[in-house]
């Protein structure tokens, strides 16, 4: 058998901060695969806010840097489709013309995953040897749909779940709003869009909301906890790892779940 | 128009209090999304169309200069007149000259964006000449002194109760105790005054939905036949049109309107594809006496070789905006100009310039779903993107926002005082959320918690987590 895959985890800022039980649920979903699982401690973030606010030449020196921590591993997997787009899809835009970066950032962001993605396409996930108890709907965050296509994946996963119980979202494929600094400055118009989702949430059957982003995450969850709702609000990951003890995204009162085995 | 981008936070926050205006939008949230999806569903080779719809626009744009003068010398030979003009003053002032020498008091026309962006009806009034919109949501705004609110749908934000009060306040000379109940009866009466008007125009302008260099074709699409009338029954034609919508065929045309309309409104097809060649010919049994054509540039030229080509492919079909959660949410006027939604928030910098419509190419979730839906591949979000670089590189961004910026990414280059920062920030957001596991205030981020909680963190923060993590994995 060959040696298992090197595979550096691109934790992301928001869960370095917000939320670390996403962190310990990506690698132990990856070491379950089977994977080497390393956590460069040299790293930050994608760089997105300065990329997004038209900040070309921070978002150059943050790129090298993630490339430079990462590049040396046979994988990069991030729980996060907005922070791997940008790895995947915009590090290359941002060496554009770069003949010197240019064979660089192209090997780099061949290398670059989202969680769900790297493991149903990559470690070919088809099931798992334990069981979680929960009733679940998912919402597509934009940047995995539609800059990195994922949307079968985390749905496959969830389904090869025993216990899972899914179903789903009306207009699952619309923005909740977030959209980083969007959140912020233009707050009225993404507390609409939020408002919104809420709605179709509250509309569906299911008790637990479940996405692939945290900035997403943070934003339904965070209006949800708002409007009194007893929905619960997690990552994928956490999910699929089984690790959904700790409370919920943006609740520590909510009784705890069982789990079943 | 008068440009009101600059006060977009505001007219947001107007449209937003607008429980009216809202009840409108729903339904382009829902319906307009439903009919385009069945519609291409229903066309398997709809995404091979699109890319050569895609490759067509790109050759003439490669080749605009070419293919201008090929529809102009074919406009020539069939008898029409072309006119250029660098700006919008000068097209209006085109338009001016020819209805002066007709002499005209009233012109009917067809819906045109372009109108909108020359200000045309405001101007034509100004010259004590009366333009009457015969598209029935063009028509309807007029009434009511209002602009479009959308590409297609003109009167998207108006209600049929509004309708109905319109008409009856405007159409005085009809009994007072008519039955105005049904959408059916408001389109009869607003059909019986549009009929007179048709037969009284001295001229007709429509827009241009092509301009087919090869036959020297102006090329519209309607879905009420307001267009037929408008240029067939006055003594003179204008074709009002940008430099970027001419096509090298007819060939080239059929391509681009096999994704137009599906991307619209879902439709196969418009009801109406009318292609004008040139004035009434000898053995023709209807037609204007007169044909001209008024090429309009007004900033588009300036587009070619930039990073904002690929917006000149762009055919209004408005499936962008009909896709947008923030049109969804705010809808059209509060762009603060002539073009909302995406497209828009791309064009309109371009045309206005970015220093008037800022907000627009920045008040975008980057979602993505306007690219996704474009029929012409145009990549919306990445223009959004470098418009908000120009605004970065011209120091339009408010400074407040740029040190913070430069401030954060100084420690995100340098991963020991990032964690330090990141442990200071964790803290205090442990604080606020005392201990908890939401926030209900932060300091920075008002907005966000003046609608919603914000999620607290956990303990540790991820780092320092695995860092106890692998100690303990070392120990064990």
């Amino acid at each position: 058998m060959s040696s298992p895959p090197n595979v550096a985890v691109f934790v992301t800022c928001l869960v370095d901060l917000f939320r670390p039980s996403v962190g310990f649920a990506t690698v132990k979903l990856l070491e379950d695969a089977g994977c080497s699982v390393h956590v460069p401690i040299a790293q930050t973030c994608c760089g997105q806010p300065a990329w997004n606010s038209g900040d070309r030449k921070d978002t150059r020196e943050i790129a090298e840097a993630v490339i430079n921590a990462f590049e040396s591993f046979d994988y990069v997997v991030a729980p996060s489709g907005s922070c791997a787009g940008m790895l995947k899809k915009h590090y290359p835009e941002v060496f554009a013309g770069d003949e010197e970066w240019q064979g660089r950032v192209t090997a780099f962001a061949a290398k670059v995953y989202e969680l769900t993605e790297f493991l149903a396409d990559v470690m070919k996930i088809i099931k798992f040897d334990y069981a979680v108890k929960a009733d679940v709907t998912y919402h597509d965050a934009c940047a995995g749909l539609r800059e990195l296509g994922i949307s079968r994946q985390p749905r496959a996963l969830l389904d090869a779940l025993i216990g899972i119980k899914r179903t789903e979202l009306k207009d699952c494929e619309t923005c909740c709003g977030f959209g980083g600094t969007f959140s912020v400055k233009y707050s009225e118009i993404s507390n609409s869009i939020v408002s919104t989702k809420v709605e179709n949430i509250n509309a569906s059957s299911a008790k637990m909301l479940l996405s692939g982003d945290l900035g997403c995450l943070l934003n339904m969850a965070g209006k949800l906890g708002r409007d009194g709702s007893t929905v619960e609000v997690r990552h994928v990951a956490e999910v699929l790892a089984g690790m959904i003890d700790s409370p919920p995204i943006g609740d520590r009162k909510q009784p705890r779940r069982d789990k079943i085995s | 128009m008068e440009i009101r981008s600059h006060k977009f936070r505001q007219n947001a926050a107007d449209a937003l209090a607008n429980e009216q205006l809202q009840n409108a939008l729903a339904h382009v949230r829902s319906k307009f999304i439903q009919k385009r999806a069945k519609a291409v569903n229903n066309l398997k080779a709809f995404d091979t169309l699109r890319d050569n719809a895609t490759a067509i626009k790109n050759h003439t744009l490669e080749n605009l200069d070419v293919y201008l003068e090929i529809f102009e010398e074919k406009v020539i030979a069939q008898g029409g007149q072309v006119h250029w003009a660098a700006t919008a003053q000068e097209a209006r002032g085109q338009v001016l000259d020819i209805c002066r020498r007709v002499p005209a008091k009233t012109v009917t026309k067809g819906k045109s964006m372009i109108s909108e962006e020359i200000e045309l009806n405001e101007f034509l009034e100004q010259n004590d000449i009366t333009p009457v919109e015969t598209d029935l949501g063009e028509y309807i705004i007029q009434l009511r002194g209002e602009h479009p609110s959308h590409i297609i749908a003109p009167a998207v934000h108006v209600n049929m109760d509004q309708v109905r009060d319109d008409f009856r306040k405007h159409h005085t000379h009809l009994p007072e105790d008519r039955v105005l109940e049904e959408p059916k009866s408001l389109l009869l009466e607003a059909r019986g005054i549009l009929r007179e008007r048709f037969l009284k125009a001295d001229v007709g302008i429509t827009g241009a939905n092509f301009l087919v260099a090869e036959t020297g074709t102006s090329v519209i699409v309607t879905n009420e036949g307001n267009g037929d009338l408008t240029q067939t029954l006055p003594r003179v034609h204008i074709v009002l049109a940008s430099l970027e919508k001419v096509v090298p065929t007819l060939e080239d045309m059929s391509q681009i309107l096999r994704v137009l309309a599906r991307s619209a409104t879902g439709q196969e097809m418009s009801v109406y594809t009318t292609l004008s060649s040139g004035p009434k010919r000898p053995d023709d049994v209807d037609g204007p006496e007169e044909f001209h054509v008024i090429l309009l540039d007004n900033g588009r030229s300036s587009m070619l070789g930039t990073e904002f080509q690929d917006m000149l492919r762009c055919i209004r079909c408005g499936a962008c905006m009909n896709h947008c959660p923030v049109y969804h949410a705010v809808g059209g006027h509060a762009y603060g100009w002539v073009y909302p939604g995406p497209m828009g928030a791309v064009l309109s910098p371009s045309l206005a310039g970015v220093d008037k419509t800022g907000h627009l190419p920045n008040a975008s979730t980057f979602c993505g779903r306007c690219e996704s839906v474009c029929p012409m591949h145009i990549p919306l979000p990445k223009m959004m993107r470098h418009w908000r670089e120009r605004e970065f590189e011209q120091h339009l961004s408010p400074p407040s926002n740029r040190r913070n910026l430069k401030l954060w990414a100084w420690f995100a280059v340098r991963p020991g005082w990032y964690r330090l920062m990141t442990r200071f920030s964790h803290l205090g957001l442990r604080i606020l959320s005392g201990w908890s596991g939401s926030i209900r205030w932060l300091p920075f981020a008002r907005g966000w918690t003046r609608h919603r909680n914000m999620p607290g963190p956990e303990r540790q923060t991820f780092m320092q987590a695995w860092q106890r993590h692998l100690v303990e994995r070392r120990k064990s």
